[in-house]
């Protein structure tokens, strides 16, 4: 089947992040297609999540963090002083590990990205937007009844499509997802993932997961991190059935992590 | 060890049982000894001067000489204008401590630099740590004189001794508590919710506005109705810088009494302990008491009540 | 891609940190102000005006025989000699009302400086030395700068004469301004440039230990009682609601508590420290029982396991090993709550503490005040040269309150132990 060559979205070039004097990320360079999942697996501490938090900046929260390098999204720097980090967060969107609704309602967290944002007109425009980006998110037929009641009411696996569908709101090129099931069920973890394949035909979507059989089904681009360090990155079946580093195929077949 | 064989055996064990359990019995004594010799005393006041006059007579006045064989005038203990002197007194005190310690709260628990909470939390503690006789001294000596000049100057008449000079000093001294109680309230919001509404997109005081503060809700109300307590129940700033004679009215720059103030005078002179001038103590202090412990239980019930919502 | 913010929500953002900037500038600025004026007006009050005087110890106008007991010195006339002293010095006065205004600028109670001097040095008896003789309160005032010498006379307490005697007097380099340390020694008085807070630090000294010596162990033993042994039932809750809604009592009703139980049904007396240490030891109680609570949690279960493991009983785990580790914690909270307790005034108006006490008050049983009542009562009142010393008596209580928090942090930094 010949596919579709896909667009590179996000250049990332010489990335290095300092956590104060420890060095986290060791000079990554790495391009990330549109509209397919790329996923970024390795054992836990590699610095695989820190690395996400690079392309939305929310590095910038923590005091003792420093980034240098340059990642470049649509061809702009996102490091740029011109560039506002707001402005960012509305083209790069996050879904947490842990589901984290606001303590409001359906709607009101549905609706807290565009209405600050301002990207709608009328109450109308907004209602429609809500009911479009929970449809997206597969939660709205489920919900449809109850908006008014409080997202933290709901199942897990709800919440998180929930903070999906929130992050859909905004219109993001990007979508960045750091271990989103990892604190589901397995059946609300399937649907999750049956979500994100969907999700990949619209958006670019950046998975970190530490599951190589959920990497296996949902990603076609997987990136391999050891230590800070990128070593390999490629087709995801190609990496899986015939790695071309030692570590990889040490990792793959479980030698560690 | 000596003490070990005395403490070892059985009986020992239970007698020191017993004795920690009388000492922690104190607390409860302590608050029914509060609200029974208030009570009974009230209710000796009442005897003579009926309720409805006290709680809803707009009179005050001490000085009514009352002969032994005559029943109160119904006009001497109508405690109406002390409600609306501690109303009013505690209400700019409030004006000026919420906004300023919540504020502060916010800037020193989400903007503030290192170097700058090293010098603010500090001037906050040492603010919280004067004693509220020197706050009174302060008013009285210095903010009432430069108010009553400052209102002259623009045509105002201020008097000497206004509810404003009063209630600013007041509200100077709750802003360190209510600045405490809401940083603790802030940061009990997770950062979960912060790095949701961060990456979403929004600012610092969008975040801080529209999800923080709604989160923390409970808890800035409830250190709000504790600060209120806290400025009813205050006399030392009043007795000092406050009028002592009862006047109706919610004029700032005018003199009012508050309930605290009159509690202390009425036990200034001689007096013999039965008369309704003394008594009348007991019956402003069983209000005082029942309005103060309800402000702490609500803001305690609210507390409770939505600690649940995001937990 | 529009990389920029609105506009608007960047103003929105500058506005608020604006807010939270200017909110604590005004708590900063209110405590410089705060601070700065206490410490100019109560630094003078530190100081203490001087005239020199020759006395001359004339044994026949004070009728002092060769062997006199001191029910004579009692009766001697003093403050007579000093009179003559200063009328010595402007001689051309001689009309009986001039005499008066000059008299008026060395202190009433100058006879107390005098008769100590011959108490201390019986041979000056008939001799003549040069004293020290303490100014009269409006000159005190006047020598340190404090009086405005430019108002009309009536709006002044000096006379224009008495301003002339006195920038005579100093021009004569006669009066001096030393370091008061009486002010610490003696007690309360009438007049400004004698009062002292001798009486008052007593009268705080003997509260706070009884306060000490009734909270801490009451304290100590509820907070064991709750972490240790109390059933986890509704009296034990009603036990907790109880003490945190005690912390949260106005303290005039503290106050009124122990007027009607200690003072009237317990019949103690009136405006001790006795009654007023025990007051505040109810109103300090919850703040022990918090921290000392606090403590107890902290130390790690194991320890107390491997010494039931031992074979020690419940009540010598407890005494053996929890409270010697949960000690420091408790006295940190210990001395921020007397620390609190130092500075109340309500409470120790209701029982009495409020009266004028000249003498130093030797046991607790003795009507006394204290030195926040202290400051209210020289507040209160009309005499201008009350107010540095007030503001000095401030001065102190302020140095003593940052000393104990500063000791209750440094405690807590030298004891604290991480598990």
């Amino acid at each position: 089947m010949v596919e579709t060559k896909k667009e590179i979205i996000i250049e990332c070039k010489n990335l290095d992040v300092y956590y104060g004097n420890k060095q986290a990320i060791k000079n990554v360079s790495l391009n990330v297609y549109d509209n397919q999942v790329t996923a970024l697996i390795g054992a836990s501490g590699c610095g695989k999540s820190t690395f996400l938090r690079c392309f939305n900046r929310m590095n910038d929260v923590i005091d003792i963090c420093k980034v240098t390098g340059e990642i470049h999204i649509n061809g702009e720097d996102i490091y740029s002083k011109e560039q506002d980090v707001e402005k960012l967060r509305e083209k790069v969107g996050m879904v947490f590990q842990k589901p984290n609704p606001f303590p409001k309602s359906i709607y009101d967290n549905v609706a807290y990205g565009p209405r600050i944002h301002n990207l709608t007109n009328s109450k109308k425009e907004l209602d429609e937007l809500v009911e479009k980006s929970l449809i997206k998110a597969s939660l709205f037929d489920e919900v449809k009844d109850r908006l008014k009641e409080s997202g933290t009411a709901l199942s897990g696996g709800q919440q998180q499509r929930l903070c999906i569908a929130r992050a859909i709101a905004v219109d993001p090129k990007v979508i960045l997802m750091d271990e989103p099931c990892s604190a589901l069920d397995p059946i609300a973890t399937a649907k999750i993932e049956e979500l994100i394949i969907e999700l990949s035909n619209a958006y670019c979507i950046l998975v970190v997961t530490h599951s190589m059989q959920q990497a296996a089904r949902i990603s076609k681009r997987t990136a391999f991190f050891h230590l800070g360090e990128l070593i390999e990155v490629g087709n995801t079946e190609e990496l899986f059935q015939k790695p071309k580093n030692k570590m990889t195929h040490d990792y793959i077949t479980g030698r560690f992590g | 060890m000596l003490k070990v064989n005395i403490l070892g055996n059985k009986v020992s064990e239970n007698i020191i049982r017993k004795a920690l359990f009388l000492c922690s019995l104190i607390a409860i004594l302590t608050t029914l000894g509060i609200f029974l010799s208030l009570l009974f005393e009230s209710i000796s006041f009442f005897k003579v001067v009926p309720l409805k006059n006290f709680l809803f007579g707009t009179h005050w006045n001490l000085q009514i000489p009352l002969r032994s064989d005559q029943a109160a005038s119904s006009g001497a203990f109508g405690a109406v204008p002390l409600f609306a002197g501690t109303f009013l007194i505690s209400l700019i005190a409030l004006i000026i401590a919420c906004p300023i310690g919540l504020y502060s709260a916010i800037y020193l628990s989400e903007y503030s630099t290192k170097l700058e909470r090293k010098i603010f939390k500090p001037t906050l503690e040492i603010l919280a740590g004067i004693p509220t006789v020197v706050y009174g001294f302060f008013a009285a000596l210095y903010l009432a004189p430069f108010i009553k000049d400052i209102g002259q100057a623009v045509g105002l008449s201020v008097a000497s001794e206004s509810a404003l000079a009063a209630g600013v000093v007041m509200g100077i001294m709750i802003i360190p508590f209510i600045s405490s109680l809401s940083d603790d309230v802030i940061n009990a919001v997770p950062q979960s919710l912060r790095d949701g509404s961060y990456a979403l997109g929004a600012t610092k005081s969008e975040t801080v506005k529209k999800i923080i503060l709604p989160a923390a809700l409970p808890g800035v109300v409830s250190s709000f109705l504790l600060a209120a307590s806290r400025a009813i129940g205050e006399t030392m700033i009043v007795v000092m810088a406050a009028g002592l004679t009862a006047n109706l009215t919610f004029n700032p720059l005018d003199k009012v009494t508050t309930v605290t103030v009159q509690i202390v005078t009425a036990l200034t002179g001689d007096q013999e302990f039965d008369s309704p001038k003394t008594m009348s103590v007991f019956a402003l202090g069983l209000l005082l008491f029942l309005v103060t412990l309800f402000l702490n239980v609500l803001a305690l019930q609210i507390i409770k009540k939505y600690r649940e919502k995001y937990e | 891609m529009n990389n920029k913010l609105n506009v608007k929500r960047k103003s929105a953002e500058k506005k608020f940190i604006l807010l939270g900037r200017v909110s604590i500038l005004l708590a900063f600025v209110f405590l410089a102000v705060f601070l700065f004026t206490i410490f100019k007006t109560g630094i003078s009050g530190f100081y203490k005006s001087y005239i020199k005087l020759n006395i001359f110890f004339d044994s026949e106008y004070l009728e002092l025989p060769k062997d006199y007991s001191d029910s004579n010195l009692r009766h001697a006339d003093f403050q007579g000699i000093a009179n003559k002293a200063i009328y010595k010095l402007f001689p051309n006065v001689k009309e009986s009302s001039d005499k008066k205004e000059l008299r008026k600028i060395i202190s009433s109670y100058s006879n107390l400086t005098i008769k100590n001097a011959l108490r201390n040095d019986k041979a000056l008896l008939n001799k003549e030395v040069s004293l020290e003789i303490p100014l009269n309160s409006v000159f005190n005032l006047l020598n340190k700068g404090l009086l405005d010498e430019n108002l009309p006379q009536e709006k002044r307490n000096f006379t224009d004469l008495q301003l002339s005697f006195f920038n005579q007097l100093k021009n004569k380099g006669l009066i001096s301004k030393k370091f008061n340390w009486d002010f610490f020694k003696t007690g309360d008085s009438r007049a400004p440039e004698k009062a002292g807070i001798g009486g008052a630090l007593l009268g705080s000294l003997f509260s706070m230990i009884i306060c000490f010596l009734f909270s801490f162990p009451i304290g100590v033993a509820t907070a064991i009682y709750l972490e240790e042994y109390a059933p986890k039932n509704l009296f034990t809750e009603f036990i907790e609601v109880n003490i945190n809604n005690l912390a949260a009592i106005p303290s005039i009703i503290f106050g009124i508590l122990g007027l009607s139980i200690l003072i009237d049904f317990f019949e103690l007396p009136r405006g001790t420290t006795l009654v007023g240490g025990l007051v505040l030891s109810l109103m300090t109680l919850p703040v022990i029982i918090v921290s000392c609570r606090a403590a107890i949690k902290a130390v790690p279960p194991s320890l107390k396991h491997a010494a039931l493991g031992l074979g020690a009983s419940k009540t010598q785990v407890v005494f053996h090993h929890v409270l010697p580790l949960a000690l420091p914690g408790t006295l940190t909270g210990t001395i921020i709550g007397l620390a609190r307790a130092v500075g109340e005034t309500a409470p120790l108006l209701m029982i009495g503490m409020v009266a004028f006490v000249v003498n130093l008050p030797k046991t607790p049983l003795e009507q006394s005040t204290s030195l926040p009542v202290q400051i209210y009562l020289w507040a209160e009142s009309a005499e201008q040269g009350f107010v540095e010393k007030t503001s000095a008596a401030i001065i102190v209580i302020l140095l003593f309150l940052f000393a104990m928090n500063f000791a209750a942090v440094l405690f807590r930094n030298k004891f604290e132990k991480r598990w």
